[in-house]
C-alpha cells in the first residue's frame, strides 16, 4: 500500500472539533510543517494533546484551539511558551492539565482500548482538584484510592520522523522517540512527515530496523518534507533554531503578535516557508543542542 | 578534608545540595538546573558512586557529563538508553531522587510550577504546567533548590496551584499516610531546611556562613522550626571545589545566584 500523500491531503482529513495528538517534546522533533498546514487551513475548535512547544503556542495564537491537554508547554531553553501563556492568561482556551506520565498512561489506555489506567500519580495535587474530568476511584484489591487516568483517544496524530518508506514504516533515528509510538497507536489516523523518504530495503539492515518504534499499520499517511520539523529539532539531522525561536518569542511582545510572525514566515506552502527561513541547507546546518 | 576559605555561594550550595544524594544508594539522581545537576554530579563522584544519572537527553551515564559545550571528540560514558518513556518506568519504581526548583513552596512542602494568581481558568501568570511534579512527589524522594529565598517563593497560605503533593493532611489521599511523602532537603542561598520539624513543619538544618535565623524567618512566609543547635553549612573542601570546576568548565554556576556572592557573607 502506498501511503504517500501531501501535507494538504493529510490535514484535509482533519475536521473542526477533532482531537489531535502531536508528537515530539517541547522544541524537539515536532511535525511543524503539518502544524503549518493547519495554520493555513480554516480548521477550528481543535483539542490538542501534546508534550507542547511552539506547535501548541502557534495553534492557540491562530485561534485553532478549543482545548489543550498538557503537562507543560515549553521551549526548554526558553522555559515559557509566550502564546500559550497569552491563551491561558486571557482565558481563551479550556485545559486538561496532567502530569507528564499521566499523559503517557492516557495514550496507552487509548491504544489498548481500556477506559482508564489506575495510577497514584496526581493524588493530592491540583491536576485532580482543578479538573472536571479526572476521577479518583476505589480499588477492588486494596483500601487506597487511585487516579483513573482516562484514555486520551485521538482522532488524528501528527508526528515527524527522520525516515519513512511509502508503506508507513517510520524511523526515528534521534536518541529519543518520546511518546510518539503511543501517539501513533492512540489515534484513528496517524500522519507522519519525514525528513527522508527511503526505499523499503533501507530497513533490511537490523540496525536501521531497530529504530522503527511502531508497526506500519499504525501509520495512515506518509508525507515527505525534508526539514519539516523546523524550527524544532530532528536529531541527528539538525538541531532547533535558536534565533528563530527567539524571533518567535519576541513577536508575542509586538502589537502584530502571531499575525506578524506568520506574515513574515508562514507563506502559502512549505517551499515558501523554507525560503523565508533561509532554505533547507540552512535548516540542515543547524547544530544539535548540548544537554 | 580541610575546608577551603575561598569559595562562592553557588559552590557552597552545590556541596550542601549534594548531601541530598549521599545516602540514597543505587537510584537515579536527577538535578534539574545548574546547581542541582552539579550537586548530583558531585555526589556521584564522591559520596555515592552507585548513583545513576542521565545526560538530560536520552542516555544513562556511568560518569556525569561536564556542563555546556564539550571539546570535540568527547565521548560520554553511556551505559544504556534512557528515553523519556523509560524515565517514567523508573519514576514509578521509586528508585529516583529528584532536585528541582519550583516557583512556590508552601508550609506543607507542596510546590507550584504551573500558574500564579487570578483564577484557574484565567491565571494571572501562566508558567510551565504541572510537568512531572505530581508523579515525582508521590513516587520517590524529592529535594528543592531555591536560588532566591523570599516570601514570594516560601509564601503564606497554600500554593496557587499544587503541582506536587506535600504534608497537607487535608489533601492526604485515602489509604495513605503523611509518612508516605518524602520531601528531603530544601537548599536555598540562605540556608538548608527540611520538613523534619513537629508534624512535618519546615525545619532549619543549617545556616550558610554569615546568615542569621532572623534572616531566614523574615524571608519565609510561615514559621520555621529552629532546633536548639543550628550548625553552619559545611564549607566545601578544595577537593570538592576541584571536582565542581571540572564538571562546570564554563562556570555556569557563577550565573545561578544573583551577583555570584562569596560563600561566607559574615
Amino acid at each position: 500500500m502506498n501511503k504517500q500523500m501531501t501535507a494538504a491531503e493529510a490535514i484535509g482529513q482533519i475536521e473542526d472539533g477533532m482531537t489531535i495528538g502531536i508528537g515530539g517534546w517541547g522544541p524537539r522533533r515536532k511535525p511543524m510543517a503539518l502544524v503549518r498546514e493547519i495554520l493555513r487551513s480554516d480548521l477550528k475548535d481543535l483539542t490538542v494533546v501534546a508534550y507542547g512547544g511552539a506547535d501548541v503556542g502557534m495553534l492557540c495564537a491562530a485561534g485553532k484551539v478549543k482545548k489543550v491537554v498538557f503537562a507543560f508547554v515549553s521551549l526548554d531553553f526558553i522555559p515559557l511558551e509566550p502564546y500559550f501563556r497569552q491563551a491561558r492568561q486571557s482565558g481563551a482556551i479550556e485545559v486538561m492539565e496532567v502530569d507528564e506520565g499521566m499523559m503517557l498512561l492516557g495514550l496507552r489506555a487509548a491504544s489498548w482500548g481500556v477506559p482508564f489506567i489506575p495510577t497514584e500519580v496526581g493524588l493530592g495535587t491540583d491536576v485532580i482538584t482543578k479538573s472536571t474530568e479526572l476521577k479518583v476511584i476505589d480499588s477492588p484489591y486494596d483500601d487506597k484510592e487511585w487516579v483513573a487516568m482516562p484514555a486520551l483517544s485521538l482522532d488524528v496524530s501528527l508526528i515527524h520522523a527522520d525516515r519513512a518508506d511509502s508503506r508507513g514504516v517510520c524511523q526515528i533515528a534521534g536518541p529519543d522517540h518520546y511518546m510518539d509510538d503511543w501517539f501513533a497507536r492512540a489515534a484513528e489516523k496517524t500522519f507522519v512527515s519525514c525528513d527522508e523518504l527511503v526505499d523499503s530495503d533501507y530497513f533490511h539492515d537490523p540496525a536501521q530496523a531497530r529504530l522503527v518504534h511502531w508497526e506500519r499499520a499504525a501509520t495512515t499517511g506518509v508525507i515527505a518534507i525534508p526539514g519539516g520539523a523546523h524550527p524544532s529539532s530532528c536529531a541527528p539531522l539538525y538541531g532547533f533554531d535558536v534565533p528563530h525561536f527567539k524571533a518567535y518569542v519576541a513577536s508575542a511582545k509586538e502589537e502584530s503578535g502571531i499575525r506578524g510572525y506568520l506574515d513574515a514566515f508562514l507563506g502559502h506552502s512549505e517551499d515558501e516557508y523554507q525560503q523565508n527561513v533561509g532554505g533547507l541547507d540552512a535548516i540542515r546546518a543547524i547544530e544539535l543542542p548540548t544537554y | 578534608m580541610t575546608a577551603a576559605t575561598d569559595y562562592t555561594l553557588a559552590e557552597l550550595c552545590i556541596v550542601a545540595a549534594s548531601q541530598a544524594f549521599a545516602n540514597e544508594g543505587e537510584v537515579l539522581a536527577t538535578g534539574i538546573g545548574v546547581i542541582p545537576r552539579l550537586a548530583a554530579s558531585l555526589a556521584m563522584k564522591t559520596t555515592n558512586p552507585d548513583l545513576m544519572m542521565t545526560d538530560s537527553e536520552a542516555w544513562m551515564l556511568s560518569e556525569p557529563n561536564p556542563l555546556g559545550k564539550r571539546p570535540d571528540g568527547f565521548v560520554p560514558a553511556r551505559e544504556s538508553w534512557m528515553g523519556f518513556s523509560r524515565i517514567f518506568d523508573n519514576v514509578w519504581s521509586g528508585k529516583r531522587h529528584a532536585m528541582l526548583g519550583p516557583t512556590q513552596i508552601d508550609r506543607f512542602g507542596q510546590s507550584n510550577t504551573s500558574a500564579l494568581g487570578g483564577t484557574y481558568d484565567r491565571p494571572k501568570v501562566m508558567m510551565l504546567g504541572a510537568r512531572g511534579f505530581p508523579g515525582n512527589s508521590i513516587s520517590h524522594p524529592n529535594s528543592f533548590f531555591v536560588p532566591s529565598h523570599n516570601t514570594r517563593v516560601f509564601m503564606e497560605g497554600e500554593c496557587d496551584f499544587v503541582s506536587s503533593i506535600g504534608y497537607n493532611p487535608a489533601r492526604l489521599p485515602k489509604g495513605h499516610s503523611l509518612d508516605d511523602i518524602d520531601i528531603r532537603l530544601v537548599v536555598t542561598e540562605l540556608c538548608v531546611m527540611d520538613f523534619g520539624g513537629p508534624e512535618h513543619q519546615v525545619r532549619l538544618v543549617s545556616l550558610h556562613p554569615g546568615i542569621t535565623v532572623e534572616q531566614v524567618q523574615e524571608n519565609t512566609g510561615y514559621p520555621v522550626h529552629v532546633p536548639e543547635r543550628v550548625p553552619v553549612t559545611v564549607a566545601p573542601s578544595q577537593a570538592q571545589l576541584d571536582i565542581i570546576a571540572a564538571m562546570d568548565p564554563h562556570n555556569q554556576r557563577a550565573h545561578q545566584i544573583k551577583d555570584n556572592p562569596p560563600g561566607n557573607r559574615g
